[in-house]
């Protein structure tokens, strides 16, 4: 695919409602590439773009999982196969006394797999991304919500999607360099 | 801004003072780290907290290169000042998790402008915490021993012992903590990276946000891992304290061996939280004006959830001198008797007195919102919640079965140098932390203006 001369356009607006309605509009017209952006995040953006299911459950509950096995096999190993050392008669596979450290090694696990998976999921670190090229959009941080339509987007057009930006409220549509 | 219907209390204090936009909570807030210029009594306060590590760090050397007997621990009393200030430093870390986590799993909006530098004062005052059972070690550069690694000696940890529990219980506390923290930080990062106008400060904060652009998706799935690792971090909370306790009740000392301690320790450690929180809220908010955002009612709500734990210790305390008395034991019936009218007796009545007595006040309404008396409540739970420790810890170990093997115990020089050191180096860290990032986080605040609004409307 040859390289788009833009990324797309961004469409500002000043409050998450604006920015809400707007989505909606957009969605419903038939874009896709679609993305929004706020200082907070606003109840039901995602869904209005039509970015519905996560997997970053799954994520953390596989780490959990691995955490637990992991964490319970590793005593059970070091107790019964590696070290077996015969402490007050208590059996070698003394696993009550096993359940603390089980325990903290299953939220360790999950919660590192949340954090990198979060992270990973949103393809953070991004050192560069076109948006930022949008002058305005530094407010994007502090006051200001934006919505852009991608131009890799098939119904994208650079006239009349501007149009289009402009009549459903935007308060400043820019182009958006790649 | 009208209060909740149900609210019975009647609480009419707002949680954040009427006329804030979301442009001025961004700029008041992110203006207190990108400003060039450094307030004074910063520079004061930082200053006695640096010299305060020096003396840190000459005790500590001391004692790595001499060894622990530098420290007054001796048989019969073999954990000293060592461990009463690891419990203590370690209770004092769970109200930072305890805000953010559990009151955000409860809905609870009043944490908003508090969780940050409480989340921050956690991971501080573990890591004070976690200096201490290292030096304790006696032979500290052999701290790895702790950890299963397929060593050269063919020997392993013993994992039937609370002691290694603990060991777990606590880097993983850290190391969640931690990850909670950043995970809430990132977005404010952004902004400063947005907001600053200096280059380095502009670069740095860019390379710790990451790149962060504020993608709805993006929100989508940060507050769902955001919500995971607080479902995570409150039984890890609870955890952790009930493993420190293990520490003691496992063991068969008498005043040690109960099973009223993990409640009692949990409770206790929410306490000297919310009080090391009142400690450092109270005086920043006058300082930098932060009046507006941490509000009288967020003063109060801490004042009420010390009251509640403040009553489950004192119930713990009544118990403990029941079941005492019930076992019919006669070294248990001793060592009641010894703690409270032995040769630490005066340190017992002080603690009823500090952590008991003293906090009764809260129940005057009128109190719980009058900033410095909430401070000096809270200083005086702090100092309580220390003796606590200290007559948990050294009073049961002085005099336990055998009379011939009773004997005194008190800090030296370096015992008092390295706690001390301690304190220095929790108020370093946490003056750099305000200096250096927003000590409240800015997106949260920007939500309730939002949802504030919409009530409003």
């Amino acid at each position: 695919m040859a390289k788009l001369p833009i990324y797309g356009l961004i469409a500002e607006f000043d409050s998450p409602e604006a920015l809400l309605e707007a989505a909606h509009r957009v969605f419903a017209a038939g874009f896709r590439k679609i993305d929004a952006y706020s200082p907070f995040p606003v109840d039901g953006l995602a869904e209005a773009i039509g970015f519905h299911y996560t997997r970053v459950p799954l994520i953390v509950l596989i780490g959990g999982i691995i955490g637990c096995l992991g964490g319970f096999y590793l005593q059970y190993w070091v107790a019964a196969i590696d070290y077996p050392i015969n402490i007050g008669g208590r059996p070698f596979n003394s696993w009550p006394s096993f359940i603390p450290v089980t325990f903290e090694l299953t939220i360790l696990i999950a919660s590192l797999f949340a954090f990198f998976g979060v992270l990973a999921l949103n393809r953070l670190p991004m050192p560069y991304h076109p948006v930022f090229n949008v002058e305005r959009f530094e407010l994007a941080s502090r006051n200001r919500f934006f919505l852009c339509i991608e131009a890799v987007d098939s119904k994208f057009e650079i006239e009349r999607t501007r149009r289009f930006l402009d009549e459903i409220g935007s308060l400043g549509t820019y182009e958006v360099e790649s | 801004m009208a209060s909740k219907p149900s609210d019975p209390g009647g609480d009419t204090l707002p949680l954040l003072e009427p006329g804030h936009t979301f442009g001025s909570i961004t700029d008041k807030i992110s203006s207190i780290v990108l400003t060039g210029r450094t307030p004074l009594f910063w520079y004061i306060t930082f200053g006695v907290g640096f010299i305060l590590v020096l003396v840190l760090l000459f005790c500590i050397t001391a004692l790595v290169a001499v060894g622990v007997g530098l420290f007054g621990v001796m048989i019969p009393v073999a954990w000293g000042f060592a461990i009463v200030n690891f419990v203590w430093w370690i209770g004092i870390g769970h109200a930072g998790t305890l805000i953010s986590a559990i009151l955000l799993l409860l809905r609870q909006k009043w944490r908003q402008s508090i969780n940050r530098f409480a989340e921050a004062m956690t991971l501080f005052a573990v890591a004070c915490a976690g200096i201490f059972p290292l030096i304790h070690l006696g032979r500290p550069w052999f701290f790895y021993w702790l950890f299963p690694y397929p060593s050269t000696m063919g020997i392993q940890p013993q994992f039937r012992s609370p002691l290694v529990w603990d060991v777990f219980a606590v880097s993983t506390y850290f190391t969640v903590s931690l990850l909670f923290w950043f995970l809430g930080l990132i977005p404010d990062l952004a902004t400063l990276r947005d907001r600053a106008t200096r280059r380095m400060p502009r670069f740095i904060y860019g390379m710790l946000a990451m790149g962060w652009r504020g993608s709805a998706i993006h929100w989508h799935r940060y507050e769902i891992a955001y919500l995971l690792l607080a479902g995570l971090a409150t039984p890890l909370v609870v955890s952790v304290h009930t493993v420190v306790s293990f520490d003691f009740a496992v063991a068969l000392v008498p005043g040690w061996h109960s099973t009223i301690f993990p409640p009692y320790f949990v409770a206790g450690a929410i306490y000297s939280g919310f009080a090391m929180v009142l400690t450092i809220a109270i005086p920043l908010r006058k300082l930098y004006g932060l009046e507006d955002f941490i509000t009288l009612r967020h003063l109060k709500n801490m004042a009420i959830v010390m009251l509640a734990t403040g009553m489950i210790v004192a119930y713990g305390y009544l118990m403990e001198t029941f079941t005492a008395w019930y076992s019919a034991e006669i070294f248990e019936r001793y060592m009641m008797m010894n703690r409270m009218f032995g040769p630490y007796g005066w340190m017992y009545w002080l603690l009823i007195l500090f952590n008991i007595l003293i906090p009764q006040a809260l129940w005057i309404r009128r109190l719980q919102t009058q900033p410095w008396v909430l401070f000096l409540i809270a200083i005086a739970v702090n100092i309580g919640m220390w003796l606590e420790r200290y007559v948990i810890v050294v009073v049961s170990l002085h005099r336990d079965y055998m009379p011939s093997a009773w004997g005194m115990y008190s800090g030296t020089v370096f015992d008092y140098g390295v706690f001390v050191g301690t304190i220095g180096l929790f108020v370093a860290l946490l003056f750099l932390f305000i200096r250096l990032l927003p000590m409240i986080s800015i997106f949260e605040m920007r939500e309730l203006v939002h949802e504030e609004e919409g009530r409003s409307q």
